[in-house]
């Protein structure tokens, strides 16, 4: 059977297995006589705690151990700083368990360890706390004000963080500008929403000192590491474990969560397997969050609608603390002028404390934020200036022959200088202006008008950094036995198809069938030099890691071959599992060439009868195994991106708003998308599907709403609102491919793609859609029939 | 979210369930669930027993008698909504119940169930208040009829008595030629309505509309009858301005408040909206057979 691994589109080796209930997930891993955690969280956004009675908790039936801040020694103490940052003003993160003052509801205050889930709600409800509410202030704007109550007392006006970086020379460029376009636009706070929540499982050998920790984390090596420093465990004596996960979009990155520490601690204290499964409720109030921001962006442009400079101000919501330092502000901030060349930038962003449960990055991580901002404002810059909303990009946008495009003193978030690597940003937005039929469109939209009814085109373009460093590494081995191909990296996957895209790039260099190359990946125990899932950059550094050391195998494969069959390794072929001499008919499976370099004294199976010591095949002058040499077919290698590879696509929809119902549908929507070389196409479409689907929930569904207190007010799943397949538009889906010239594989990320653009695009087509009314443009997401309605309605107001 | 103790008794028969509704001081019945179970696994219910009714042969399934449907307490939402007998008896049940959250939940939660249970935004209240039904409970002195502009109090608070149980309810039989219309409006397909409509609409004499029934829910504490509407429309002739005019009288039966997902005002908006909407469709329906 002939193989094509890399581009084709290969069916997710996974899906059966996950459709039909074969996955095993944290809750799956069978642990006799485990015991069940249940938290008691703050009902408070701020308080001080006076007392904790936990007496009737510990004597409940059933109760294992009641844990507060007091019970937990040297764990008592506030959790990392996970990236660290010289513009960070008195960083704060949480501890465990709350000691003193809480600051966001759901923060943790104390945990009950029981027979089963049951007996630890039932218990939890059993401790007093006496809390002492202290005054908030949720609004962003407010909270920064210097009579502001305090989410933490040191730090003064609630800011975390403050950073200014230019590029260029904004203030000459606005100096020399002709015309300006400022606005201001707001993007509302959201959750991921991961089908599956977190969870944490934990077990303590006592008789070889091992800790076994089943995590769903997207970052299993940095939690093996986190846990052993902080237990003092030598690292080898660590295990992390993340098994099939249900999504993670980020939330899942942060460590560490309270019950990652707090229940390998109850484990090793009670000398019993503990499980933390999180519910639906938990999730939404404890673990993180994203996406509130308030930019302030102007434009300084030319009145031929070259934008000369920018200069963007903005707020940034962190919550409670900033355990992942500036991450997402940084992104925002240095993603903020696009695929556009916008030569001179000035960007400065405060991050701001409020008493709401804490932000770390969630798929798209601050480039939904710069993308609305950047797009609303090209779109205002066309209307003052008369131009098309098309011709003011094409105007804008990097030619080809100007890559690599660097913005010298914007640092993006591997701290180094924003550098796209590769595009045809103009061939994109041709493209899809082209299919759309933009005249056509516009003769329909007038037809409709007649009949009453109302027809929107909206249309953003983004761009995306992605795969960020440090590094990651790839294992190989091809068993003898089998000739089964084994591959591993560090990081771990949440459902996004590695398994598949990575045996696909591994069975090209072997010449196997991808469904025999099998793929472990989020086990310290199996692999553990690397770092996590993030940024879009397992295909991008995992993959050309893995990429290289099956290039490795391969050659080790040849050379021995070539022995093997006496010929040449020009002369030689990988194809069906087999080496060929071409040509001929002559050839040894993988297997084969397996055993063969592994030298044996035992003839366990006939395949193995080659490779004793007194094998004709075997025979050898010197030592069985050479100098220098490893037994089997087996390499390592590792890659570190020189900076991150910058995706790139341009969505547009066509939408009709009822006006009586204050509804939207799509009649289209439109994907150009571009992330390099497309391993998989059928995955990255999926990607991309997925991601479209979530930025419709965060344009018109979403938001995380919080009442003035500080109480999350749409914790569930009744009434925070995730797009229904339902709601979702069908995707028509270009693609184009400009490799990336960074690495082997010429390979970009996709994970966050689809989510970017939802906003804008829909913002832009209810714009559109509304003219007639006399609409003024929408600034602000997620949308809603309401925001519709009142629209409107003040447009109606301001009508003489 | 796990939830409390409680205990559970399934009942074999209807003598048994309501013997046991008598023996607990708080207790909850359970059909076909899909409210209840999330309810008591958010804790915001504590009963101390569960009475299962789901195997009680007497529950089971509907029937039609004389000018009344009579849906059984356990005969499930999906069951009555592919009922080709009700759809022929009264053709908006079946319009009604394709708005009640998703098929999977429909395959499961009950039409009595869902009735006892009186969310102020669920449908099938304002099915029952439209079409004048009623409710037959059943406890320790006896069964009753209750009829529907009785039955419903306030936002999941019914004029049920602790100890009875809501064995059936009955809606009755549309006369031919009834125009009729349910109409709604959801955030997501499936979900409760910021506003939905029932509209019945008989033509009399002259071509003129010779008896409206209206009501509405999710716009406010409880379904309601919009009764301001149907005065506007009653010996009128069935055109644009009358419909016009009823609409806008429907207005002031909002009574909810700025929610969430809309303001007071946007609610007016909605429910004029679609009440003149679902006037529209349900005089398209007047004088003709019930169809699918």
């Amino acid at each position: 059977m002939a193989t094509r691994g890399f581009g084709a589109p290969v069916q997710r080796t996974n899906d059966s297995r996950l459709l039909t209930g074969g996955g095993h997930y944290v809750d799956d891993i069978p642990l006799a006589g485990a015991l069940h955690v249940a938290f008691v969280r703050s009902p408070f956004a701020r308080a001080r705690i006076k007392r904790i009675d936990v007496s009737a908790a510990r004597a409940h039936s059933g109760v294992a151990a009641v844990y507060t801040a007091d019970d937990l020694g040297a764990l008592d103490v506030e959790m990392p700083l996970l990236i660290p940052h010289p513009c960070l003003i008195g960083p704060r993160t949480q501890r465990p368990l709350a000691r003193g003052d809480v600051h966001h509801v759901g923060q943790t205050v104390a945990m009950v360890v029981a027979v089963d889930r049951y007996v630890a709600e039932d218990a939890a409800r059993l401790i007093e706390v006496d809390y002492e509410p202290l005054p908030v202030e949720l609004d962003l704007e407010k909270a920064i004000k210097s009579d502001a109550p305090l989410v933490h007392g040191d730090v003064k006006n609630n800011i975390a963080a403050h950073f200014v970086q230019t590029s260029g020379d904004p203030d000459g460029a606005f100096a020399r500008a002709t015309h300006f376009t400022k606005i201001r636009v707001r993007v509302e706070r959201s959750t991921a929403a991961p089908m599956e929540c977190r969870a944490v499982a934990a077990r303590y050998d006592t008789v070889s000192g091992e800790l076994t920790v089943w995590d769903g984390t997207q970052a299993p090596i940095s939690v093996r590491g986190g846990l052993a420093s902080l237990f003092g465990l030598d690292e080898d004596k660590v295990r992390v474990i993340a098994p099939d996960v249900g999504g993670g979009f980020g939330q899942k990155v942060l460590l560490f969560y309270p019950d990652e520490i707090l229940v390998p601690f109850a484990a090793m204290r009670l000398g019993r397997p503990v499980k933390f499964i999180e519910d639906r409720s938990e999730n939404f109030i404890g673990s993180t969050q994203e996406r509130t921001q308030i930019h302030e962006i102007e434009l300084a442009a030319t009145k031929d609608g070259d934008v000369l400079a920018l200069r963007d101000s903005f707020l940034h919501d962190t919550g409670a603390y900033i355990p992942y330092g500036i991450a997402i502000a940084q992104v925002a901030s240095t993603s903020i002028a696009g695929p556009y060349r916008v030569p001179n930038i000035w960007v400065e962003f405060k991050a701001v404390y409020t008493p709401t449960v804490p932000v770390t990055p969630y798929r798209g991580c601050g480039r939904p934020h710069a993308c609305f901002a950047i797009e609303r404002a090209m779109d205002q810059l066309a209307d003052e200036l008369g131009l098309d909303r098309f011709e003011v990009r094409r105007r804008n946008l990097i030619a080809p022959a100007q890559f690599p495009y660097t913005r010298q003193g914007l640092l993006f978030a591997d701290g180094l200088a924003v550098t796209y690597d590769s595009g045809e940003y103009a061939k994109a937005l041709e493209l899809i202006a082209k299919e759309i039929d933009v005249a056509a469109f516009r003769q329909e939209q007038a037809t409709a008008l007649k009949a009453g009814r109302y027809l929107g085109l909206g249309l953003a373009f983004y761009v995306e950094g992605t795969g960020l460093g440090p590094y990651e590494g790839g294992h190989v081995k091809v068993h003898p036995i089998t000739g089964k191909v084994y591959v591993n990296t560090g990081l771990s996957g949440q459902g996004q198809g590695h398994e598949t895209v990575f045996a696909q790039i591994v069975a090209d260099q072997l010449g196997v069938d991808p469904n025999d190359v099998i793929v472990v990946e989020g086990d310290t125990g199996v692999f553990d030099w690397g770092v996590a899932t993030f940024a879009s950059r397992a295909a991008v550094v995992s993959g050309n890691a893995i990429h290289k050391a099956a290039l490795k195998a391969r050659a080790i494969v040849l050379e021995a071959a070539s022995n093997m069959l006496e010929a040449a390794i020009d002369d030689l072929e990988l194809v069906d599992g087999k080496v060929r001499v071409k040509g001929t008919d002559r050839g040894a499976t993988l297997a084969e060439v397996a055993t063969a370099t592994n030298p044996l004294r035992y003839a366990f199976n006939k395949a193995a009868q080659s490779a004793t010591q007194f094998a004709p095949a075997a025979r050898h002058d010197g030592p069985q195994l050479g100098e220098g040499r490893a037994p089997g077919i087996e390499a390592t290698d590792y890659y570190a991106p020189p900076h991150a590879t910058w995706a790139y696509g341009v969505h547009a929809a066509i939408v009709e708003v009822d006006p009586g119902l204050c509804s939207i549908k799509f009649h289209r929507y439109l994907c150009v998308h571009d992330c390099g070389n497309m391993i998989n196409p059928a995955i990255v479409e999926g990607q991309v599907m997925g991601g479209v689907a979530q930025g419709v929930g965060g344009a018109f569904y979403e938001r995380v709403e919080y009442d003035v207190d500080g109480n999350p007010r749409n914790a569930n799943f009744m009434d925070f609102l995730v797009p229904y397949a339902t709601e979702v538009p069908r995707v028509e889906m270009h693609h184009m491919e400009t490799p990336s010239p960074l690495n082997p594989l010429g390979v970009k990320g996709v994970g966050e793609a689809g989510c970017i653009a939802v906003g804008q695009v829909l913002a832009s087509a209810l714009d559109d859609a509304l003219k007639p009314f006399g609409v003024a443009p929408f600034r602000e997401v997620p949308l809603s029939p309401n925001a519709i309605f009142e629209a409107i309605e003040a447009a109606k107001g301001r009508r003489p | 979210m796990k939830p409390p103790l409680f205990d559970y008794v399934r009942a074999e028969t209807v003598d048994e369930a309501v013997a046991a509704r008598a023996a607990h001081e708080y207790s909850a019945v359970l059909a076909g669930g899909q409210s209840l179970l999330p309810t008591l696994n958010f804790r915001l219910a504590r009963p101390d027993a569960l009475i299962d009714i789901g195997r009680i042969k007497a529950l089971q399934g509907t029937a039609i008698d004389g000018d009344e449907i009579v849906i059984r307490a356990m005969a499930r939402q999906r069951e009555v909504e592919y009922d080709e007998a009700i759809f022929a008896a009264n053709p908006l049940i079946r319009e009604t119940l394709g708005n009640v959250a998703h098929a999977v939940i429909r395959n499961r939660g009950t039409v009595v169930g869902s009735i006892a249970h009186a969310d102020a935004s669920a449908e099938l209240p304002a099915l029952l208040l439209a079409t004048g039904g009623a409710v037959i409970a059943r406890g320790p002195k006896g069964e009753r009829r209750i009829e529907a502009n009785a039955f419903f109090k306030f936002h999941m608070t019914t004029s049920l008595a602790a100890d009875e149980i809501a064995v059936a309810v009955c809606i009755p039989r549309l006369p031919p030629g009834t125009g009729y219309a349910f109409l709604e409006f959801a955030r997501r397909h499936g979900d409760y309505a910021l506003a939905g409509v029932c509209a019945l609409l008989t033509m009399g004499a002259g071509g003129r509309v010779a008896s409206a029934r209206l009501a509405a829910c999710g716009i406010g504490s409880r379904a309601v009858r919009l009764v301001a509407a149907e005065a506007a429309l009653n010996g009128q002739k069935p055109d644009a301005a009358s419909f016009a005019a009823a609409a806008k009288a429907a207005r002031d039966a909002v009574t909810a408040s700025d929610d969430r997902q809309a303001s007071i005002a946007f609610r007016k908006h909605l429910l004029e909206h679609i009440v003149g909407r679902a006037l529209g469709m349900a005089h398209g329906r007047a004088g003709k057979p019930f169809a699918s």
